[in-house]
């Protein structure tokens, strides 16, 4: 892990410029839309990104209550964080291609609602981690949330079918909409890869400032009692 | 199960005796109800319309704070500690604090609901089997899941604040189905229900399954 980790942050780099090349040179401009349907390659990236972010902490938070590993632990708050950036970003992208597009920035689509709903689980979850106080019980009652969090998800989707909907499906589209042009596949799996790559970079540097910040507190103690 | 039902035997004679819990939970629900109608200023054509969602968002917040109430008893004069120190397993804890709550909304609801239909102009008596349903199936998810969260938020700094935002956005599922289901059965009965049922059955045996088992993680020290 920590030999990877400077490996993936000129990886990203090149990912990040690639998918920047294809987004702005490659892909053609979509007939009905226009120059707006670009940002798509952003939002559904991020959208990807965040669903990881999620399941990251429900995974981390089943093994850190299982086996009590302050690793797991700090993979989940890096998981969470992550995971409610991408998700920020899925929020402020989609408007920004409604208004043009639907004549208004919000609806409450079944999507939409379902992306809000978990943004504010997760939001919550690192309100619970940064006001509950600091000691070993908030790192488990974060876990349950974790946990509670990801078994929530199908039901919410379940849920919000019974609101009305517009969201376009584009990836299940049949012949001749959606992602016509064969590059905007393409794009679409370079611009993924790039924003996965990203997410697995940071939560690396996160994980491991969280390590040594637990460390110092752990020498600052010693120092103490020393003293 | 004999030490949940001693918790619930528990909680309920405490509740008889003060009355605390149950009057403020049932004065709050008709203020409520009163402040939505109210902000909505409905006309007698549009207020059965407004019934499903008032009836559930009044349920909702009064069920938060009745909730959160049952744990902050057990913090006076530390008796949560007592409770955990008794040899008992954690999960009979929740299965009789999960009791104690359902009771304690139920009650409520017998005031509420039938206010509902005289305030709203809606005939509830007609669809009252339909209701019955969907009232259970929704108290039932929503205490699970608020019974596991106030547990854990009384034991935080922020605990006022920090049960409605981690609750609320969890709990869109009950809402949603229950405000659907009620709007069907009011309609006509339980046929047109069966997905938003669905919905709500659904969660009430994942969360009450999830609370039984991560009940134990919360209220370990």
């Amino acid at each position: 892990m920590r030999r990877l980790e400077p490996l993936l942050a000129p990886a990203v780099f090149v990912a990040m410029v690639a998918a920047l090349w294809f987004i702005f040179m490659v892909v053609p401009t979509e007939r009905q839309m226009g120059i707006v349907q670009r940002i798509f390659y952003f939002h559904v990236a991020s959208a990807w990104l965040a669903y990881a972010g999620f399941f990251t902490v429900a995974g981390a938070s089943a093994v850190y209550l299982w086996k009590g590993s302050a690793a797991a632990d700090r993979a989940a708050l890096a998981g969470a964080e992550i995971g409610v950036l991408f998700c920020t970003f899925v929020v402020v992208t989609g408007p920004i291609w409604a208004r043009p597009i639907w004549g208004v920035w919000w609806t409450w689509d079944p999507r939409l609602t379902m992306t809000l709903i978990l943004w504010a689980i997760y939001a919550g979850y690192l309100m619970l981690r940064a006001f509950g106080g600091d000691d070993e019980a908030v790192a488990r009652y974060a876990a349950v949330l974790g946990i509670v969090g990801v078994l929530d998800i199908p039901v919410i989707r379940v849920s919000v079918r019974l609101l009305h909907g517009i969201h376009p499906n584009v990836l299940n589209q049949p012949q001749g909409s959606g992602l016509s042009d064969p590059t905007m596949r393409l794009a679409l799996l370079v611009a993924s890869v790039a924003m996965l790559l990203l997410g697995g970079w940071l939560a690396m540097v996160r994980m491991r400032q969280e390590r040594l910040s637990s460390e110092l507190a752990a020498l600052r103690r010693l120092a103490e009692e020393r003293a | 199960m004999r030490a949940a039902l001693a918790i619930l035997r528990k909680d309920l004679r405490i509740e008889w005796r003060t009355k605390e819990s149950l009057s403020s939970l049932i004065v709050l629900g008709v203020l409520l109800l009163v402040a939505l109608a109210v902000a909505y200023d409905p006309t007698p054509e549009t207020a059965p319309t407004l019934a499903p969602a008032v009836l559930w968002a009044t349920f909702v917040f009064t069920g938060l704070l009745g909730i959160q109430r049952g744990f902050l008893v057990e913090r006076e004069n530390d008796c949560l500690a007592g409770l955990l120190g008794a040899p008992i397993d954690p999960a009979s804890i929740f299965a009789g604090k999960l009791a104690a709550n359902l009771v304690l909304l139920s009650a409520m609801q017998a005031i509420v609901v039938p206010l509902v239909g005289l305030f709203l102009h809606v005939d509830l008596a007609a669809s009252f089997g339909g209701l019955l349903v969907v009232l259970l199936l929704g108290n039932l998810g929503f205490a699970a899941l608020a019974t596991l969260f106030a547990a854990i938020a009384v034991r935080t700094r922020a605990r006022e604040v920090l049960l409605p935002v981690l609750l609320l956005p969890l709990l869109v599922p009950v809402l949603i189905g229950a405000v659907k289901a009620t709007e069907h059965v009011i309609a006509g009965g339980l046929a047109g229900a069966r997905d938003a049922l669905g919905v709500l059955g659904a969660f009430d045996v994942i969360f009450t399954v999830a609370g039984w088992l991560l009940f134990t993680y919360v209220v370990r020290d």
